[in-house]
């Protein structure tokens, strides 16, 4: 019997913050390929998740395994297949949308950074501002300048938050577009979203969370 | 693609300090401003007496230095906690260590650069003569910035989320400078004022081997300041 590939592999995992458990004793997988709605409440846990499983912070309790590589001990070898596009957009406030985007280029020693950025900017709708720091962009043009990192990262794992948020009608389609563009080219997405059913539409699996616990949504 | 090593990402963080001071030149001006103000003073508190201000020179530029790097140090993981940035270098991925390197050689060139305008200043206010030793005096200075940089990058970084940053910063710092402080000041001293016994070869020797105890364990802690649990 075959065995299936997972991208994403939950074993009883909890996280505490202080006296608070975010996540508790949460089990799922996630075949490779395939990609998850996460749906919940505020405070529910979905952040939490995204970022254990972008290794920005690690379970209290549990095994948690992204793309068969185990989330603390093989975190090294890990990062580079996930991207995460958070509520926090990780760019420098000082910086231009072009320079953040060419020191991301030059970490990941990139060939010809200039032209991977004057690409994607320009794909984002970003190329007219590209020299204006990203101190002066409104959380839109922030959000678009994220998927433009993790576009240019090209993660077998894309984690995105609230991915519609803040985004105009032109953008939410651009961003339908590009979750379905990284499905085709065989990346597993993982979503989280309050808009259920534009995520359902998107994804084919569904975690729903209430208190740090896996339950049947309603 | 080839990934940069451990020297290369930590230039690129560097590079990426100096970018930020460039476009705001924010940090480097506030720093000078208010070490002027500190140097200046120490001289009205001391009065107008010339021997004891030149007798006292190097511990007032050591002072205003450390005073100011107390901003430097708080500004620079500043940028680092806003939208998470730091955290975004971590999983891009960047080497915990190369961002020790490179945020280290970033705010030691930057309080060096404050020591060397500051040197003119303690001429015209305390009467100092820079013509004895000036090798040894940029010597000193570099050592003593670079020595106020390593455990200052570490407990920046520490207190960068922390609620009450402003005040915890200099209330870790200070206490594990002591020994920087009384050997920068004391080999200054011997750099402008004559060293009968050739006392300043000893400082030297502590502040270089300050340098390396804090440049070491800095090197070894920081992977577990830069990411959570």
């Amino acid at each position: 019997m075959a065995t299936v590939a997972l991208a994403l592999e939950a074993l009883d995992i909890s996280k505490r913050f202080g006296a608070r458990w975010a996540l508790s004793r949460l089990s799922f997988t996630l075949e490779a390929g395939r990609s998850l709605l996460l749906t919940g409440h505020n405070g529910s846990g979905k952040t939490t998740l995204l970022r254990l499983i972008a290794t920005a912070s690690f379970p209290t309790a549990g095994v948690l395994k992204v793309m068969g590589l185990h989330s603390q001990n093989e975190r090294e070898a890990l990062r580079p297949l996930v991207g995460l596009v958070s509520h926090a957009s990780f760019h420098y406030e000082d910086l231009s949308a072009a320079q953040n985007l060419t020191l991301t280029a030059k970490f990941l020693g990139l060939e010809q950074p200039a032209s991977v950025v004057t690409g994607l900017l320009d794909r984002m709708g970003l190329l007219a501002r590209a020299d204006s720091p990203v101190r002066q962009f409104s959380a839109g043009m922030r959000k678009r300048l994220a998927i433009a990192r993790l576009l240019m990262r090209a993660p077998k794992v894309a984690l995105l938050d609230e991915p519609f948020g803040e985004l105009d009608p032109a953008g939410i389609a651009q961003m339908e577009g590009l979750i379905q563009e990284l499905q085709g080219q065989g990346t597993s997405v993982v979503l989280a979203t309050h808009l259920v059913e534009q995520g359902q539409r998107l994804t084919q699996e569904r975690l729903h969370l209430e208190g740090g616990r896996k339950v049947a949504p309603t | 693609m080839k990934r940069p090593s451990l020297l290369g990402a930590a230039w690129l963080v560097l590079k990426k300090d100096w970018q930020i001071e460039w476009r705001t030149r924010a940090r480097l001006t506030a720093i000078i401003f208010f070490s002027l103000a500190t140097l200046l003073l120490f001289s009205f508190a001391m009065g107008p007496d010339i021997v004891t201000l030149r007798a006292h020179a190097p511990g007032y530029l050591w002072l205003g230095l450390l005073f100011a790097s107390v901003l430097s140090l708080g500004e620079s993981f500043r940028v680092e906690a806003e939208n998470q940035a730091l955290t975004g270098l971590v999983l891009t991925p960047v080497e915990p260590r190369a961002i020790f390197i490179g945020k280290v050689l970033g705010n030691a060139s930057l309080l060096f650069v404050l020591s060397l305008v500051l040197l003119p200043v303690a001429v015209a206010l305390y009467d100092v003569d820079l013509g004895r030793d000036p090798l040894s005096l940029v010597l000193v200075l570099f050592l003593g910035c670079v020595g106020i940089s390593a455990p200052g990058t570490v407990y920046s970084a520490i207190s960068a989320n922390a609620r009450a940053r402003d005040v915890m910063l200099p209330l870790l710092l200070f206490p594990v400078l002591v020994p920087l402080l009384l050997a920068a000041v004391s080999a200054t001293k011997f750099t402008l004022q004559p060293d009968p016994q050739e006392q300043l070869g000893s400082w030297l020797k502590l502040l270089t081997a300050f340098d390396l105890i804090y440049l070491s364990v800095g090197f070894l802690l920081f992977p577990k300041v830069a990411e959570e649990d």
